[in-house]
């Protein structure tokens, strides 16, 4: 076999990790040095976008915002697909029934799940508000305050992606020993003792994949308050990438945008090597 | 107990099938009947889906997401195979650094290079052109994972047969080993087809011509743009038909879909 052939193979993968890993990664330092509008020469600022970014405004909204979709998005997550997983995980007729309708708006585009939505939300006319004046509760205003709209737009988020979680978990619960419950039974343990002390430290890795999958797809958010709300009201939806893209394609401040790309990224990473150290502390 | 389980799941799996029966029933419904609740159309009609043909090119949209969906998920098959294979079936100085570098890859989140990309398309003179929206996405980390867990897992015995009868390593790949992993080619044929149809982030980024925009894009401009005039009726029959063509799939494929899932999130 000719020596070269392997590098052949491979060549594609080196091509596009320059293009599109390597040279982006180190592009967006620079350009974090930078102000640039794309048209006109760059200009060099030395720290200014570090500055800027550490007393924008709106900057620590975005965070703030994230952190409070987050706080209702990995609870609500875990507790409804670990719930619905343990329903599925017995002698149930229509599993496949079941498992493909939880996982129908997985597989659907966030724009189609995010209109949808919309009107499920509607003050007026959404089934939501419409079931809370049939227990004669007093109708939310979802979208419209400011205090609501990211929590509302966190419970759409938990519907949209808790199908994979519930498989995720399944296949988590499958790897329990039988045996574990079993031995259990004969010590006279509770359902409840069953899954404290011998479920929920077997599928331990599974609850944090779902935190971990979870932390990155808040960070990532963008469609869904785009469509939905288009950040606001008073900004109280405003993501992450959302503000990138404004920043960048709005005002043409590229080198603040990569600024706060850079730095949301750095924080990703972070915020997941401190859950990572966590969980192994744990174990 | 065992009737509460069934009833808590009846009402579980109606809560994510409800809203979609409702939401092809409201496009097909006069804008006065979209309020009701009802499973059937109101006042029948197809004027939602003419008004959305009449304002936007739709049509075009739909031929350009699945001209680009079918292409980058061809070049990502074939690509990530030959890169898959390499690294699960020949030796060669650096292969444990490409396996890294990949995982670096996997890792970096996408807000650090989305800036830098764009401006690398500005560059290329790609924006508004098929090239950014096919380009940037053909080669794909997990894909290469995947042919490389798949490759190794087959016997050196079918190379070892195809070298003596003289085969080339991609005759090797393509015509030999290929059709032995038949579900991990369609795991991956799943993943990046669904990723491409429903990716929108990108396209508003680098396309600003309507006629090379993808259904997600277009649908979206069109939600956001007050195009669809406040008329809720126009604005769902737009998001229907983006979710049709993969609601109609998954419907025949709906197995692999969950496992093809499932296999991407594990791997994380």
């Amino acid at each position: 076999m000719k020596k070269q052939i392997p590098y052949w193979l491979v060549s594609p993968y080196l091509l596009y990790f320059a293009v599109f890993v390597a040279f982006p990664v180190a592009f967006s330092v620079v350009l974090t040095f930078h102000s640039w509008n794309i048209i006109s020469p760059m200009k060099f600022v030395g720290l200014d976008n570090y500055q800027r970014l550490f007393s924008d405004r709106l900057f620590w909204q975005a965070i703030y915002n994230t952190l409070r979709f987050l706080l209702v998005h990995i609870p609500l997550q875990i507790v409804v697909a670990l719930a619905l997983a343990e329903f599925l995980n017995q002698k149930i007729r229509g599993q496949a029934f079941f498992r493909g309708a939880f996982f129908l708006p997985v597989i659907v585009s966030g724009v189609v799940v995010t209109i949808l939505w919309q009107q499920l939300l509607g003050f007026n006319a959404g089934i939501l508000n419409r079931g809370l004046t049939a227990l004669s509760l007093p109708r939310v205003a979802w979208l419209e305050e400011p205090g609501i709209a990211m929590y509302a737009i966190a419970l759409m988020a938990t519907w949209k992606n808790v199908g994979l979680y519930v498989i995720l978990f399944l296949v988590g619960l499958q790897t329990v020993p039988v045996q574990y419950y079993e031995a259990a039974d004969m010590e006279g343990a509770t359902a409840w003792q069953k899954f404290r002390y011998i479920t929920l430290p077997m599928i331990n890795p599974t609850i944090f994949m779902v935190v971990v999958l979870s932390t990155i797809g808040g960070f990532s958010l963008f469609i869904e308050p785009y469509i939905m709300t288009e950040g606001g009201p008073l900004n109280s939806t405003l993501s992450a990438v959302m503000y990138i893209y404004k920043q960048a394609f709005q005002y043409y401040h590229m080198g603040y945008s990569a600024t706060l790309g850079f730095f949301f990224a750095l924080l990703i990473l972070g915020v997941v090597a401190i859950q990572k150290r966590y969980v192994e502390q744990e174990n | 107990m065992k009737l509460l389980r069934y009833a808590l799941l009846l009402l579980a799996a109606l809560s994510f099938i409800y809203p979609f029966v409702w939401m092809i029933s409201a496009s097909l419904s006069s804008e006065q009947g979209i309020g009701s609740l009802t499973l059937l159309p109101v006042g029948l009609t197809i004027s939602n889906y003419t008004t959305v043909f009449e304002r936007i090119p739709l049509g075009r949209a739909f031929l350009n997401s699945l001209f680009v969906a079918l292409v980058t998920t061809g070049l990502v098959l074939v690509l990530g195979a030959m890169v898959g294979y390499a690294l699960a079936r020949l030796r060669f100085r650096g292969r444990d650094l490409i396996f890294y570098l990949i995982i670096f890859t996997m890792t970096l989140p996408f807000q650090i290079t989305l800036i830098p990309n764009y401006i690398t398309m500005v560059k290329l003179g790609w924006v508004d052109t098929y090239f950014a929206l096919i380009v940037p996405f053909v080669m794909n980390s997990l894909a290469v994972l995947l042919f490389r867990q798949a490759f190794a897992s087959l016997p050196q015995a079918l190379i070892d047969a195809a070298r003596i009868d003289g085969c080339g390593e991609l005759r090797i790949i393509f015509q030999i080993l290929l059709p032995n992993i038949v579900p991990t080619v369609l795991t991956i044929t799943i993943l990046t087809f669904m990723g491409l149809w429903n990716e929108a982030l990108w396209p508003l980024i680098v396309i600003r011509d309507e006629s090379t925009m993808t259904m997600p894009q277009m649908v979206t401009l069109f939600s956001v743009g007050g195009r669809a005039d406040a008329q809720l009726g126009v604005k769902i029959a737009a998001a229907v038909m983006l979710a049709l063509p993969i609601l109609v799939v998954y419907l025949f494929f709906q197995k692999h879909f969950i496992r093809s899932m499932a296999s991407s999130g594990l791997k994380d």
